[in-house]
């Protein structure tokens, strides 16, 4: 049996929101959609992204980006309802190079959601979730603001 | 020894910050700048941008980029205090955010807690405006041997 969200309404609305926030759209993040509770996103291999021009690899830095945001819409697959959640604490092992030229994805889960904190791990990779460049683990506290995170920015 | 270490190499020996920025793609878009204190100590800073918003509510910094932010300010600050011109990889990365980065400058500055043979255990601690309220401290491990 694959679960399917804890509320569809709350994982559309921020898996768009956190692709769209600034530093997402500068990395140019995608949302590819969830499979059962397991979101998928997407970076494209870009020159400006790279963190070593001899080889062409993507900055690691962009990983743990995509790792953080990742872990974060998985988090909102499991909410009831919406609220605001924060990164505690991430870990990422670096498996292998990232392939130059080559898109790299992130899939992630939330294992546990307790009433305080979030766990979740996630997977990055070029073409098998199988086959993985990188492997994040992240805790998220919950109700970290009493400021929706939807609200528009103030003028 | 690639080339691009060897790049690296002359930069850092010419004390040419920007250059060193400049010579990682990433690096000059998150917008990193690098400097020397008083005391000779290297210090990242990375002046706010709007670009580098992850809560456009609160407002405040996304907390992958100041990871990323972190994990270069490491690894510049490994390539820095070593005779070695091997490129150092990054084998793990591990960070704890203390609080949300604010719209203001955020600042690192790295320890090498141990460099081994193998292996260079790394401490990094970012803040803004007070440094006794860290934002995030993080820890890498590097490989230094190919």
């Amino acid at each position: 049996m694959t679960a399917t969200p804890a509320n569809p309404q709350v994982l559309e609305t921020m898996s768009k929101l956190f692709v769209s926030l600034p530093h997402c759209a500068t990395l140019g993040f995608q949302y590819l959609g969830t499979e059962g509770r397991r979101p998928v996103l997407k970076v494209e291999w870009r020159e400006d992204l790279v963190g070593n021009p001899a080889s062409g690899t993507i900055h690691g830095g962009v990983i743990t980006s995509l790792v953080d945001t990742t872990s974060a819409v998985s988090v909102t697959a499991c909410l009831p309802d919406f609220e605001t959640i924060a990164t505690l604490d991430l870990r990422i092992d670096y498996l292998k190079a990232a392939t130059p030229g080559k898109a790299i994805y992130c899939r992630a889960e939330c294992y546990r959601l307790a009433s305080q904190i979030a766990f979740t791990r996630a997977v990055c990779y070029h073409d098998d979730p199988a086959d993985p460049i990188a492997h994040g683990v992240a805790t998220f506290m919950r109700e970290s603001s009493r400021a929706s995170m939807l609200q528009e920015p103030k003028p | 020894m690639s080339d691009f270490m060897e790049k690296l190499a002359t930069l850092r020996d010419a004390k040419d910050f920007t250059g060193l920025i400049d010579a990682i793609p990433y690096a000059r878009l998150m917008g990193v700048e690098m400097l020397e204190d008083e005391a000779g100590e290297l210090l990242f800073q990375l002046p706010f941008a709007e670009r580098n918003v992850g809560n456009t509510v609160l407002p405040a910094l996304h907390g992958g980029l100041i990871g990323g932010f972190l994990e270069n300010a490491a690894l510049l600050h490994l390539i820095w205090h070593r005779e070695s011109l091997e490129a150092p990889k990054i084998v793990d990365f591990s960070l704890d955010y203390l609080r949300s980065g604010r719209p203001q400058t955020l600042f690192a500055r790295c320890e090498i807690t141990k460099q081994g043979k193998r292996v260079a255990h790394v401490l990094i601690e970012a803040w803004q405006e007070d440094r006794r309220k860290p934002v995030a401290v993080a820890r890498a491990h590097f490989l230094l041997t190919q």
